[in-house]
């Protein structure tokens, strides 16, 4: 499988991603991993004209804590995350989501900026970032600018960057005593995309009271989806097996998976289920062990 | 238009002038007549065309050659050093990792690569480890056996190899 030709462009810096953006429009494309990108220009789904290479622009690969915040450079691969002393210790979401995007191969080239930037609802990341409640940071020629997840993901592929940004960075409120987050997933062998997916970011007080809670769900709705009717369920509320059922009901009941290879529409919701009772219950058994 | 790459491989510097399309998969195996790495799928799934790019094991079928300019590459070409095979081929062979061979070059980069990161893995570790290829010969056991028993032998002595 050969893509069609095009144009290579190696930037070095943001300002010449932007100038080669600039100069080729609507014909150029960002190159980060290449591991979305690369697939679907070798079936020619995608043909841009112009490849505009940002792998190589310096300082935007790191994970640090800062004023806090986590912040996650675009360019951090998801083997960097995977092997992370930081996220192992305080944020073991990151190694869950890490460990279960493609295969060992994938994750060495695989950018979480990329990730997100696709705006692919298959994609593991989107729903672990609103569970996070993350705040997304893009560049563009025009400056820098903000965008909340709930705000970042449109459509089919579609996202909130506007046509020429680059997205820089994620940022995550740091996690403190109580909190507690877990992702799992449904597949059906290493390296597919997720049957169902599920995130789910919880802070409880010493009597077990929901303080703060953000669920996130993979491929199971067009567009990645959090779970708002599940989350006020339990927000305020002392954790239960019971409330916790009820909010595995409702995610099940929420979400919008269409039939598919990986099952029908049915099982779909009813692992949907399964898995945010697990889930939930995972980023509960860690918020414990955080007081 | 072309571009110019220059490419390390196996401790070899090469010069040429390339389409950017080219995947870099064609460019070991067409330009370079390096033959060991392999293509099995061509969809970025089975890591028979696994190499090391800049110590990392990547899939040489879904990066263009382009992106690969300046950096340091081995294939299975690169791994026995002074005559001697490197310890993961000579468990391959001692317990049979292999039946068609097809896989194997890949698995052995991929093997290399897991190692760095966890020279004392358990059974389901391995079994995780190498995920990322796919062999439809062996069921995997003698594979997991290959490493778990090159793992040891690495341990033990310090291996000399272009990765
Ligand atoms: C075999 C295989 C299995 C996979 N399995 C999974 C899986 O289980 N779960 C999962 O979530 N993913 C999976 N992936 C996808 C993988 O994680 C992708 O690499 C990731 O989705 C995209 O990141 P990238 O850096 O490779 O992006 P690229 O392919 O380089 O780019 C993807 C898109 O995003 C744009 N882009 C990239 N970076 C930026 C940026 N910083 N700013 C603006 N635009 C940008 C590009 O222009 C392009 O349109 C798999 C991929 C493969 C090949
Ligand atoms: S040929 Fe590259 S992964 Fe199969
Ligand atoms: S030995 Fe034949 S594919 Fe692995």
């Amino acid at each position: 499988m050969i893509p069609a030709s095009f144009d290579y462009h190696r930037a070095s810096t943001l300002q010449e991603a932007f100038t080669f953006a600039q100069e080729y429009g609507e014909d150029a494309k960002y190159l980060a991993g290449g591991h979305s990108l690369i697939p679907m220009m070798k079936l020619r789904f995608s043909e841009p004209a112009h490849i505009i290479d940002i792998s190589r622009i310096q300082g935007l690969k790191y994970i640090k804590e800062e004023d806090g915040i986590l912040k996650i450079g675009a360019l951090t691969t998801e083997a960097d995350l995977e092997f992370s002393d930081l996220c192992h210790d305080k944020y073991p979401i990151l190694v869950d989501v890490s460990k279960l995007i493609g295969d060992p191969s994938v994750r060495n080239k695989a950018t979480v900026g990329g990730n997100l930037a696709h705006g692919d609802a298959a994609n593991d990341h989107p729903a672990v970032m609103l569970a996070l409640k993350a705040n997304i940071v893009a560049e563009g020629p025009n400056g820098t600018h903000n965008i909340p997840v709930d705000e970042f993901f449109k459509g089919f592929f579609e996202t909130a960057l506007e046509q020429h940004d680059i997205l820089i960075e994620i940022q995550i409120p740091a996690t403190k005593a109580g909190n507690g987050g877990a992702y799992n997933k449904i597949e059906r062998k290493v390296g597919d995309y997720a049957t169902s997916g599920v995130a789910v970011n919880l802070t409880v007080d010493t009597s077990d009271t929901v303080v703060d809670i953000g669920i996130g769900l993979t491929n199971v709705n067009p567009v990645p989806m959090r779970v708002s009717r599940a989350e006020e369920a339990l927000k305020g509320n002392k954790l239960t097996q019971e409330l916790i059922e009820k909010a595995g009901k409702i995610a099940g009941e929420d979400c919008s998976p269409t039939a598919d290879l990986r099952g029908s529409e049915d099982y779909k919701r009813s692992i949907t289920k399964e898995l945010t009772i697990r889930t939930i219950n995972k980023a509960w058994e860690r918020a414990k062990a955080s007081l | 238009m072309k571009k110019e790459v220059t490419i390390n491989v196996n401790g070899t510097s090469y010069t040429e002038e390339v389409e950017p399309r080219l995947l870099l998969v064609h460019f070991i195996r067409e330009n370079l007549e390096l033959t060991g790495t392999h293509i099995g799928c061509d969809t970025s799934h089975c890591g028979a065309c696994t190499i090391l790019l800049n110590g990392d094991s990547v899939k040489s079928c879904t990066i263009f050659t382009v992106q690969a300019d300046g950096a340091e590459i081995a294939t299975v070409e690169g791994m026995m050093q002074d005559g001697k095979y490197h310890p993961l081929q000579e468990a391959f062979k001692e317990y049979h990792g292999l039946q068609c061979g097809f896989c194997t070059p890949g698995m052995l980069m991929r093997a290399i690569d897991f190692l760095k990161h966890n020279p004392d893995p358990t059974e389901e570790e391995i079994r995780w480890g190498i995920s990322s290829n796919l062999c439809r010969c062996t069921g995997y056991n003698n594979i997991v056996i290959a490493i778990e028993k090159a793992a040891e032998k690495m341990r033990e002595v310090e291996v000399e190899t272009v990765a």
